[in-house]
């Protein structure tokens, strides 16, 4: 079968490093890593992007080098053209706004042709020449990047997070994506996979691993409904739980619904108050609109849980921008925007043939979900509480990695679990008259297929022209124009005398596969695509992130510096066992070993050989196992001769949070 | 067409005659995958109900069929064979995506007989909304026929819906005229339920033939005639679901 593209070989990296190694984090004892494949899952949002792997049986996301777990999806291009993504570059949204860009998963997959709206509210950049059907450049400094080139750096940058966390590459990940993202969108989600070093062995759409994360520790049958208002993007998707198998009934959505939309429009309200009332115009002074905006989002974050906030904000020219807003009048604003959800909902239900009252579970998902209006009307419509156990910003990432684990060939906790997803619009081919010919129908369980024939109109005719499109309405010129495909080399035959058999196949990534074969030659046609709204493979190619040399040798620096700062931190940790009451128990050689392993990692340690000091951390750490244990039992049994355990000194343990916390909400 | 099973190690289900050898470790225990060793086997173009095992019958147990997909998805599912060589993961899609198309056919009683009708050979006339939009484009004149028994109604409804959207479009609201659309709807929806009833009794006609042919193909003749009436009834069901359709439609508007 002919892939659209062909895959690239992303060079397999199996390297098992220590696997099972001991080590010392922050806390005096011994943790237990299991280093596996190193599959990682990612959420790729359109305002944070975080990362996720499971640890053992639970998922936990990998925080960054700030210790924040959600890494801002903004890019900025710092003095020296170096990229900078997450917090540190958040800054630069206001001193440079030129130089930075954020809610860039709006553009994936897109024409300048359907950004039109997205240009009036976003301070996007295009390159200047840039053509009609031609992917979108956008500006950043004086370099020009595609969507997918932007969104690499944000990957990178978790990809590095999670190395850094491993102390090995990480090349494997599993991607989630907007269910409702069409087949344009999901590929240059891949392709942004591709240009930052990883091998996306599968998109998931994010309501479906948000449902994962949940049914890890549930693991009951029943209707499940996730309703999922993020930043940029809604999706409704309706399940069947039946002992491990999700399976999707339907799904439906709005890719450009989000909290994006209310903080424009908080935007546009402030902009027009201060016109008004200041007399001062800022709607084309970018450092303004972005002071503006971290104002507003403030606000909007602080109305759920007050009942009204004071907006005060420093103007250019020494002028204030101040204003009251309640969370009556908060809400009476937002109205319209999350009433578009509703439309979604309803024709979900009708897909799946299901009322209301028929949906066991509602699971909230995404930032905006925090509001408590938005609740409301989820609870009216679901005529039930919804669920907001888990943490709705990082729900997304912890199920990715238990995809992740599954494809990996699973553990204990996802065994049995699976994943039956749907194709969230149906795939059609433009027929005589310009009207579309449904081939596979919208909520169609993939892997999905059809198989169409075609003949030729004149004799002799060599190529036949194919026109596939993705969308639900019956004119073709108003559905997304997918790919047009040329099948060519037809065995010259009289008029209508050919038989090509096309086979489309939408994968388990949701994006379709294309094979033909003429039946009467036997012969398989050739097949070029021309993808609408697309990266070539040539140009994927081209823009992979650095060298595969050069990032091993990155790895290598790091790795270095990790390995070195492990040392500091066992050495301490070796200082204050030696004050503990344990150390007196430990027998005179014992204590002789541990200096003699003390003295060697303290010897490699101002070397740069990566696997000596390696291998001396891990001497010491195996060496000192049972001091930490006889301090652990020290802690323990100090536990419960009263004392509590903060007292005891049981230091601060993994930094990960634990995934079946209670969600934190700001 | 085979009546036996070919799923050799879902339930109890016996061992069919026609397994094959699994191409990884040999053993003669191999339909969608081995039952040995778990492979993925390549696929073969079967029909869906040989996919699944099961004579073309159309009285169907859909809660043992949703039983056999869990299990089969569970064997053929990509995300399970994320691990193997390229040629698995490519047979995995193939069989899986298979296998989603058959459920997909099987468990819905209309396409379940529709694609029976496939099988026989017997064309259905068009009466998509899709083929409506293409025949008014190319001029072509589209194959529909109005069932005889509905030609009075259908004309009168038209005539209401034709009134109903003129009111609309005047802003203009005449209660009566609603009313009587709705009462057309509710006759039109009791008929509709009305050729289902019937297309079971000749889902159990069909099924009996079969029964009695075990399995060997039964004369042309006896299937043409079930079949034939079939397709009668789904054409005027087919007719009268987009009259209801229209109906809907125009309600909403």
């Amino acid at each position: 079968m002919q892939r659209w593209r062909s895959e690239l070989k992303v060079r397999s990296q199996n390297e098992e490093v220590n696997a099972n190694h001991f080590c010392i984090l922050t806390s005096d004892f011994c943790i237990l890593t299991m280093s596996s494949d190193h599959i990682v899952g990612i959420d790729l949002g359109t305002t944070n992007s975080l990362v996720a792997f499971m640890q053992g049986e639970t998922p936990v996301v990998i925080p960054g080098d700030d210790g924040s777990n959600l890494v801002p999806s903004v890019v900025a291009l710092g003095e020296s053209s170096q990229p900078i993504i997450g917090n540190s570059a958040r800054r630069y949204l206001i001193e440079t706004p030129e130089r930075a860009v954020y809610s860039i998963k709006r553009l994936m997959g897109r024409g300048i042709e359907d950004i039109q709206e997205e240009l009036k509210l976003f301070p996007f950049r295009l390159a200047e020449d840039l053509q009609p059907g031609e992917v979108l450049r956008i500006k950043l400094g004086n370099h020009t990047s595609t969507p997918p080139e932007i969104s690499a750096l944000i990957l990178r940058q978790l990809k590095r997070n999670a190395e850094r966390y491993f102390g090995a590459p990480v090349t494997k990940a599993v991607i989630t994506v907007p269910a409702y993202f069409n087949d344009a969108q999901r590929q240059a989600t891949k392709d942004a996979g591709r240009i930052a070093g990883l091998e996306v062995l599968r998109l998931v759409n994010e309501p479906t691993a948000a449902s994962l994360a949940y049914g890890l520790d549930k693991k009951q049958n029943g209707i499940v409904a996730v309703y999922d208002l993020g930043g940029g993007t809604f999706d409704i998707s309706i399940l069947k739980l039946h002992d491990g198998i999700f399976e999707v009934i339907a799904t439906n959505g709005d890719t450009h619904l989000g909290g994006d939309d209310i903080d424009n429009l908080l935007i546009t309200i402030a902009l027009d108050d201060i016109r008004g009332d200041l007399g001062v115009d800022l709607r084309r002074n970018a450092e303004a609109v972005q002071a503006i905006r971290k104002a507003v989002i403030e606000a909007k974050i602080a109305l759920s849980s007050q009942p009204s906030v004071k907006l005060d904000i420093e103007l250019p020219q020494g002028k204030r921008y101040r204003r009251e807003i309640t969370r009556e009048q908060f809400e009476q604003l937002i109205q319209p925007i999350i009433d578009r959800t509703v439309g979604p909902c309803k024709q979900a239900f009708k897909d799946a043939n299901l009322k209301p009252e028929q949906i066991d579970e509602v699971v909230l998902v995404g930032g905006s979900t925090r509001i408590p209006k938005v609740r409301a009307l989820v609870k009216e419509m679901f005529c039930r509480e919804p669920h907001t156990d888990l943490n709705p910003d990082e729900v997304v990432a912890l199920g990715a990695a238990v995809q992740a684990n599954i494809l990996g060939g699973g553990s204990l906790a996802t065994e049995n679990m699976l994943l039956l997803d749907v194709t969230p619009l149906s795939l059609g081919i433009e027929v005589a008259g310009g009207v579309t010919d449904k081939i596979i129908l919208r909520n169609s369980t993939i892997p999905a297929s059809a198989t169409q024939f075609y003949t030729t109109q004149i004799d002799g005719q060599a190529n036949v022209a194919i026109h596939v499109l993705q969308g639900e309405r019956e004119l073709a010129k108003d559905c997304r124009s997918l790919a047009r495909f040329d099948l060519k080399g037809i065995p010259p035959m009289a008029a209508g005398i050919p038989r090509v058999e096309v086979k489309f196949l939408i994968d388990a990534n949701g994006i379709l596969n294309v094979s033909a074969r003429e039946q009467r030659s036997g012969k398989q046609a050739e097949i070029q695509v021309q993808p609408s709204y697309g990266l070539t493979d040539e140009q994927v190619e081209g823009m992979i992130l650095d060298s595969f040399d050069n990032a091993e040798e990155d790895f290598r620096k790091r790795q270095l510096i990790e390995a070195r700062n492990e040392t500091e931190t066992i050495l301490a940790a070796l200082e204050k066992g030696k004050k503990s009451p344990a150390w007196g128990q430990l027998t005179t050689d014992e204590k002789k070993q541990i200096a003699k392993m003390e003295k060697a990692l303290a010897a490699v340690n101002k070397e740069d050989d990566y696997q000596a000091i390696r291998k001396a951390i891990d001497a010491l750490n195996q060496g000192t196992t049972r001091l930490a244990e006889l301090m652990m039992d020290t802690a323990v049994s100090s536990a419960l001769k009263g004392k509590t355990m903060d007292e005891t000194d049981l230091g601060e343990g993994t930094t990960a949070p634990h995934p079946m916390a209670k969600a934190e909400f700001k | 067409m085979t009546t036996k099973s070919t799923l050799t190690a879902i339930g109890s289900k016996p061992l069919p005659d026609d397994t094959h050898s699994c191409w990884s470790c040999g053993d003669m225990r191999a339909a969608h995958f081995c039952a040995s060793c778990g492979k993925v086997q390549p696929p073969s173009p079967v029909d869906y109900f040989t996919f699944f095992g099961m004579p073309p019958k159309l009285n169907l147990d859909v809660a043992a069929l949703e039983k056999d997909f869990y299990d089969l998805s569970r064997r053929l599912h990509p995300d399970l064979n994320a691990r193997a060589g390229s040629q698995e993961q490519e047979w995995s899609l193939e069989q899986s995506s298979l296998l989603n198309d058959a459920y997909r056919t099987l468990r819905d009683p209309i396409k379940r007989t529709e694609y029976l009708l496939h099988l026989e050979g017997v064309a259905l006339e068009e009466q998509s909304k899709a083929a409506t939009e293409r025949a008014r484009a190319t001029g072509e004149v589209k194959k529909q026929i109005v069932p005889p028994d509905l030609l009075e109604e259908v004309f009168e409804l038209n005539m209401q819906l034709e009134e109903l959207r003129m009111n609309k479009k005047m802003g203009e609201d005449d209660p009566n005229l609603t009313k009587e659309i709705a009462g057309h709807k509710i006759a039109l929806e009791a008929k509709h339920d009305a050729l289902l009833q019937e297309l079971q009794t000749y889902w159990t006609d069909w099924d009996s033939l079969i029964e009695r042919n075990h399995g060997s193909k039964a004369p042309a003749e006896e299937r043409a005639k079930i079949t034939a009436k079939m397709v009668d009834v789904l054409n005027r069901r087919n007719y009268i679901r987009n009259l209801v359709r229209d109906v809907n439609a125009a309600l909403e508007e």
